[in-house]
């Protein structure tokens, strides 16, 4: 009996410990105030935590906002970046990830981080255009020169067409797929009962749910399986020009507007002492060096100007706002996504 | 029964404490804190999460395939044992490494592979998708993967037995007028259960945990392909940690069952063996 007093110890230890694991998301609130000192430091290190597909968009800001903050402020900045499925990453951030901005895939991922009390309410009026440096959306591609046709929403459900697109339960590109479709409907004065019909058969022409973008890029371009991928418009345009004429692009005529917010993260940014160094990083993606970089990674600047110079990657189509579908993106997820909502309805066998 | 003293080993007590510490701080206290976050729920919330149709739909394929595949690995794998340990032939030491492979390769990376080469468009697949055998996007598909990650724990369990297993009884065997077969499932046979069930359960709680490769070759279609794995990942999508770590501790609760049985079901056939 006596050998087993220190497994019981380290056992109830044990779940000490895992209680204080439990409560730690709400820890890193406090620290606020501790103010950057007033002489810049020679050296300090950013750590961005973004989605996937921005990993090059990423790099090439950071460079060139690093030389240009050395040169004004005599501090040399390391940026790490890290890459991932945008609410994995976001769950990261919640779980103690020490990321000083977060430029995540949409607000419902970076609402999440802001709930745990990381990200100070009202963050998202903070900087130019509800803190959105550029948009973006869910555009078409197809095979070489459309053997099938497929030019707007309405195609996709037509007999033997097979759609490609990530699972909407797990994938950002996947769930921004199913906005569009069901926006697709409701933005040409159709009403739920018609949105729930095109989706239901919309899903059914979908052979494939992959977890992620990528995966479902490899299975439309290397597999070659389906007509039409539905992916994020900067991936889109990657894939057509790699494919080197095999690809098509496509526009529908109406698709979401993507809004990928980025936001500094207080709680850590004033535990660390990189608040100063943080916020000039993000408010320098608004000006018109950065936002040219933005564009030439095919992601719609929002500078009007820099746009309109781009034209020709940006063809103009309606970008419907989530408003026209949801209160919100996170009510949309919630509705039509989440436990219980419309997609769960579709795959549903019939009783 | 407490107070009998049976030491053989001395410092039995700090290498008791250690063991269990090591258990606790690998295995136990994740575990706890899956629970403690599972009771976080209420009863209802808690049912609601994990007894879905759809869940119910993702458990039975997750064990299925998961049973299927271990069957398969039993099969093939004690004859690749069998293969490696009693004859010799050129190349046996690359076919002999070549069987850890699956451990070593990310699975992501075999089930990748996996769906590739059975796509109509793929090596295997453009023969076998024109007879209507549909491998990749299908169970047929999930089986497959679980097989190659499943592989090595059999061949490893069941080759040292087999190398230790003395020739002279089977030579005894026969001397005595039994035939191949008889002496096969008479004298070998039951010798190796014990590592046959082994590497059984091993392969299959390999399996019941494995993400990375069905993920890339099953297509994730909900009712038909959706491992129950794929539901933690998708309620995590809702940052939903309670009902992701409902249906882990579901998971959790059924494979520590199955192990269990397979388990008292060895020492038994152990017992048997001798």
């Amino acid at each position: 009996m006596k050998s087993l007093v220190p497994a019981l110890v380290l056992f109830v230890f044990g779940l000490a410990a895992c209680n204080k694991g439990d409560s730690a998301p709400s820890g890193g609130t406090a620290a606020a105030g501790s103010a950057a000192p007033a002489s810049a430091p020679k050296e300090l290190e950013l750590l961005n935590v973004s989605y996937d597909p921005t990993r090059e968009l990423w790099k090439d800001l950071n460079q060139k906002f690093i030389a240009k903050y050395q040169a004004e402020t005599g501090t040399t900045l390391t940026i790490k970046q890290s890459h991932g499925g945008s609410s994995t990453q976001a769950r990261a951030v919640i779980d103690g990830l020490e990321a000083d901005v977060v430029t995540l895939a949409t607000v419902i991922d970076t609402e999440a981080i802001a709930k745990k009390g990381l990200i100070n309410a009202g963050w998202m009026e903070r900087l130019p255009n509800r803190s959105l440096p550029y948009f973006s959306t869910i555009v078409f591609v197809v095979r070489k020169g459309n053997p099938k046709g497929v030019k707007d929403w309405p195609d996709l459900i037509k007999p033997g067409i097979q759609v490609i697109t990530p699972n909407p339960k797990t994938s950002g590109n996947g769930y921004l797929s199913f906005f569009s479709a069901w926006g697709s409907v409701i933005t040409r004065g159709g009403a739920r009962d018609d949105a729930i019909k095109y989706v239901t058969a919309l899903y059914k022409q979908v052979p494939v749910l992959d977890s992620g973008a990528r995966g479902a890029t490899t299975t439309f371009v290397q597999k070659k399986i389906g007509d039409v991928h539905l992916a994020w418009e900067n991936e889109a345009h990657l894939e057509v020009k790699e494919a080197k004429g095999d690809l098509d692009l496509v526009y529908p005529s109406v698709s979401i507007r993507a809004e990928p917010h980025v936001a500094v993260v207080d709680g850590n940014v004033d535990r660390k002492g990189t608040r100063a160094a943080a916020e000039a990083y993000l408010k320098y993606t608004y000006t018109d060096e950065a936002q040219e970089v933005i564009a030439s990674h095919f992601y719609r600047p929002q500078n009007e100007a820099i746009l309109k110079k781009h034209a020709a990657d940006f063809p103009e189509i309606k970008l419907f706002p989530i408003t026209d579908i949801a209160k919100d993106f996170p009510d949309a997820h919630k509705q039509f996504i989440a436990e219980g909502g419309v997609f769960d309805t579709i795959y549903k066998p019939k009783q | 029964m407490a107070s009998v003293n049976r030491k053989v080993l001395p410092g039995f007590s700090l290498t008791l404490g250690y063991t269990i510490f090591y258990l606790s701080l690998l295995v136990l206290l994740p575990i706890t804190a899956c629970f403690v976050k599972a009771g976080s729920l209420s009863f209802a919330e808690f049912w609601g999460a994990v007894w879905t149709e759809r869940a119910r739909a993702a458990y039975l394929l997750t064990f299925g395939a998961s049973f299927a595949a271990a069957v398969i690995n039993v099969l093939l794998g004690s004859l690749i044992a069998w293969v490696l340990v009693r004859y010799s032939f050129p190349g046996k030491r690359l076919i002999d490494s070549l069987v850890d492979i699956p451990l070593a390769l990310p699975t992501a990376v075999g089930g990748l592979v996996y769906a590739s080469l059975y796509v109509e468009s793929g090596w295997l697949g453009r023969y076998l998708v024109p007879l209507g055998i549909q491998a990749a996007y299908s169970r047929l598909g999930i089986v497959l993967v679980l097989v190659f990650v499943g592989l090595p724990f059999v061949v490893r369990t069941v080759q040292p037995v087999l190398e230790d297993f003395d020739p002279e009884a089977e030579e005894a065997s026969s001397s005595l007028g039994a035939t191949r077969w008889q002496t096969f499932h008479a004298v070998i046979l039951p010798a190796l259960y014990p590592a046959l069930i082994t590497g059984f359960a091993l392969a299959f709680a390999r399996s019941i945990g494995e993400y990375g490769s069905v993920v890339f070759v099953s297509g994730n279609m909900p009712y038909k392909t959706e491992i129950a794995p794929i539901l933690i990942v998708a309620r995590l999508e809702e940052f939903a940690y309670g009902e992701a770590t409902a249906i882990a501790v579901v998971l959790l609760i059924i494979s520590f069952s199955m192990l269990l049985l397979v388990n008292a079901l060895e020492s038994w056939s152990r017992r048997y063996a001798r």
